[in-house]
């Protein structure tokens, strides 16, 4: 958020701190666009330096150079208002003037950051740097810097139930679905089968859908919205009674988030695995099914 | 002047199935050619893609079987290129195990399974993986695919891709990669899930279709009938295996199919593709199967079938004899050709059952065991009685070949024996009285060719005594002088 006011801006850099930093890219605000950003981790120290540097030939005068850590939820239906649920500062440089370029070390440490960075459908959670340089009678000069963070589990789930289901349409179609756990992480494969117990329809295929389901505001307020982020077919033809066919749906392939719960108390993530039969008029006949999704790694 | 679509409603479904193909074709081309191009830049990505969208032609459910072969073959010959550059990137270090895993990312069920397949065969190949394992897990992932057409061809694609690749006795795949015992599991496995699928077939769509599914049936079997082919071809099959687990599995899918043309062609496909030799130990189980036949499948032909076999055999080799008295093959048949006319319902056309009689008494004849004429005698004993419900069906051929059953020991053994069988009378009045007096000269002629000389005055008295009871009408040309 560079303000271009009276004359040019003064240049604001930051280089993190540690070997290799990791990054992750992810999609960008507008559709198609991706950008690569520095990845963190639940409580791991943020920190590096600020440069910086007076446009050349000008001093610079100000009221104040500070940094701060934003943990943000934006309700796209509340846009530009943003919760703030992390906010962090660190005084830089007192008020004074600036005739070249400076360096200024910045740490935020044991801060814990506990909700993932999320961009969603109705709903948007952010961490970014903001270098504000603070100025009498004019604008301030504003930097952000997005970070990205994500959280891996400690354990992975001590109990993991397989999903076991018998259902049906009387006299029409009877199947038993099986999905060998219920909790996965994201690089998992969903291993299963479905067993076809009365077939009395015409079946054209079948498919897995993994659908996601955000919901956001509370109580009177809550709103949701799902979306489709894959369909995965599992069957050509029809069966007879007695077959059955095994499942195998890898998810690394996919865009997934872990499931998040009441994030904030702002907005949830479920996501389910939707098992879709279709008939040769096709007539869809299904049946959804919650799974929980953690992250193994980074 | 592109009025293409104006003309499609006036084609006919000849001419419509030949412009799907012809477009489907197209398409596979196309996607080829895109195909091969990402392969020679090294672009596994692009090669995958259009690999994927050549092979979602093969989704079609336009195309009759015949012209879905015709596709697939197709289909088949670019994947040869698409093998080869899964092989060229495994000997240049890459990890087939994570090709097999990226393969199945495919959204699509039908180009999956067959990328899944190729790259499956190269995995076995490069030795990367076990090939045991990698055989049960296509094998289990293709029942995926429940459309009869389409996984028939799919799994043709899985016989054929893995039949060099199996862990047979010998084989550079024995070993870590399994045994015979596991190429044995998957070939049952495919020939099962085959079976069903053609099976199946049978009752998808109208009634009044039947006689063109029917067709198609046939022209499909021969896929199914591969499965057996390779079984066959086995060095590690040998008769233990195929007693205790070959041939009982196989005979029960057949069996409990319950239909007519999957059993009429896979018992002749078992007999002539496994060797005489393990038939011969395995008549019981053979014969069994034949009595649980669908009725309109004629139990005796495929005894027929399986006796002309084995007679043959017997015929080409010497030692065999032995072998066949140890396992009592002469009294198994003769039970089971009885059990068959049993099944026989009266006043049909008797044709197969004379076939039956005929053949076993070549089987007789060919064998020249000891009681031979004993066995002729039994053979005649049995022809009387199974056809004695059918003296009046019988047609013009059903003569011939009854005619030719009481020829056929004429050649072998002396004359005068074969005519003083106690149930040779019984078969000839089998015989309308024409056709009795025919054989009666046919006999005599037998007689005078082979230059037989009958010193004996019981047997010549014996001789005219037969041809006298043959010739009733007393006008009929007297038999010429035999001298003495």
């Amino acid at each position: 958020m560079n303000f271009l006011g009276f004359g040019p801006s003064p240049t604001i850099e930051i280089d993190y701190s540690g070997p290799e930093r990791r990054t992750v890219s992810v999609r960008g605000d507008s559709p198609g666009q991706t950008e690569t950003l520095p990845l963190f981790s639940g409580t791991e120290t943020i920190s590096g330096q600020v440069r910086v540097t007076p446009p050349p030939g000008k001093k610079l005068e100000h009221m104040g150079v500070k940094i701060e850590l934003l943990g943000q939820i934006e309700l796209f239906f509340e846009r530009g208002n943003f919760y703030d649920f992390i906010s962090l500062v660190r005084e830089l440089e007192p008020p004074g003037e600036l005739t070249t370029s400076k360096v200024h070390p910045f740490e935020f440490s044991r801060v814990e950051m506990q909700h993932e960075s999320y961009n969603g459908i109705n709903v948007r959670l952010r961490y970014v740097l903001r270098v504000t340089i603070t100025r009498n009678y004019a604008a301030n000069f504003v930097k952000d810097f997005k970070l990205w963070v994500r959280n891996l589990v400690d354990v992975p789930p001590q109990i993991n139930n397989s999903i076991k289901m018998e259902v049906g349409i009387e006299d029409c179609l009877h199947i038993e679905f099986e999905y060998q756990k219920s909790k996965y992480h994201l690089k998992d494969v969903v291993v299963g089968k479905i067993f076809f117990l009365l077939v009395r329809i015409k079946i054209k295929h079948m498919e897995i859908e993994i659908r996601r389901k955000e919901s956001t505001g509370t109580g009177a307020n809550m709103y949701n919205e799902s979306d489709t982020i894959a369909k995965y077919e599992i069957m050509d033809g029809a069966p007879v009674r007695g077959e059955s066919v095994p499942v195998r749906l890898m998810l690394s392939p996919y865009d997934l988030t872990p499931t998040y719960r009441n994030v904030a108390n702002k907005f949830n993530v479920k996501y389910y695995l939707n098992l879709v039969l279709v008939d040769e008029e096709e007539r869809r006949y299904f049946k959804q099914q919650e799974i929980h999704l953690f992250r193994h790694d980074l | 002047m592109a009025q293409a679509s104006g003309i499609d409603a006036n084609l006919t479904p000849a001419e419509e199935q030949e412009k799907w193909l012809r477009d489907a074709t197209s398409s596979v081309k196309q996607s080829a050619f895109h195909m091969k191009r990402a392969i020679d830049e090294g672009n596994l990505k692009d090669a995958l893609k259009h690999s994927a969208a050549m092979l979602s032609e093969l989704r079609t459910s336009q195309l009759s079987p015949q012209k879905y072969y015709a596709l697939y073959m197709k289909a088949c010959d670019e994947m040869r290129y698409l093998e080869n550059f899964f092989r060229d990137l495994a000997s240049q270090g890459r990890s087939i195990a994570e090709l097999y895993e990226l393969v199945q990312h495919a959204g699509n069920i039908l180009p999956r399974l067959y990328l899944l397949i190729t790259v499956g065969a190269v995995f076995i190949q490069t030795k990367e993986a076990p090939a045991k394992d990698v055989l049960k897990d296509v094998v289990e992932m293709t029942r995926g695919v429940q459309h009869p057409l389409r996984g028939l061809f799919l799994r043709a694609y899985l016989a054929q891709m893995t039949k060099d690749r199996l862990p047979d006795k010998g084989s550079v795949y024995e070993g870590e990669g399994g045994n015979v015992k596991d190429a044995v599991d998957f070939l049952l496995h495919n020939f099962t899930e085959m079976n069903k699928l053609w099976v199946r077939m049978q009752h998808q769509g109208p009634q009044r279709l039947k006689d063109k599914r029917e067709k198609e049936r046939n022209e499909l079997r021969d896929l199914v009938g591969k499965n057996l082919l390779v079984l066959s071809q086995l060095e590690g099959v040998d008769l233990e295996l195929y007693q205790k687990t070959v041939l009982p599995w196989v005979l029960e899918q057949v069996v409990n199919c319950k239909d007519e043309i999957a059993q009429t062609y896979l018992m002749d496909a078992i007999v002539q593709v496994f060797p005489d030799e393990f038939h011969l130990h395995t008549l019981d189980a053979m014969i069994s199967a034949c009595m649980q036949l669908q009725p309109t499948v004629k139990a005796g032909t495929v005894l027929t079938l399986l006796m002309n076999r084995l007679a043959r055999h017997a015929s080409d080799e010497p030692t065999a004899g032995p072998l066949i008295e140890e396992v009592k093959a002469f009294e198994k048949l003769s039970d089971g050709a009885q059990k068959c006319a049993a099944l026989q319902p009266a006043g049909t056309c008797p044709l197969d059952l004379v076939l039956l009689y005929q053949a076993l008494m070549k089987f007789v004849v060919e064998l020249k065991m000891k009681d031979s004429l004993e066995r002729l005698d039994q053979v005649l004993e049995r022809c009387a009685d199974a056809l004695a419900n059918h003296k009046d069906s019988m047609t013009t051929k059903s003569t011939k070949e009854l005619v030719a059953l009481l020829s056929s020991p004429l050649s072998q053994y002396d004359v005068c024996d074969v005519l003083s069988l106690k149930h040779y009378p019984r078969v000839m009045d089998l015989l309308a009285d024409d056709v009795r007096k025919e054989m009666a000269v046919t006999i005599v002629k037998t007689i005078l060719k082979s230059g037989t000389v009958i010193g004996d005055v019981a047997q010549v008295e014996m001789l005219f005594e037969f041809i006298a009871k043959l010739i009733k009408d007393p006008e009929g040309a007297p038999p010429p002088e035999v001298d003495e």
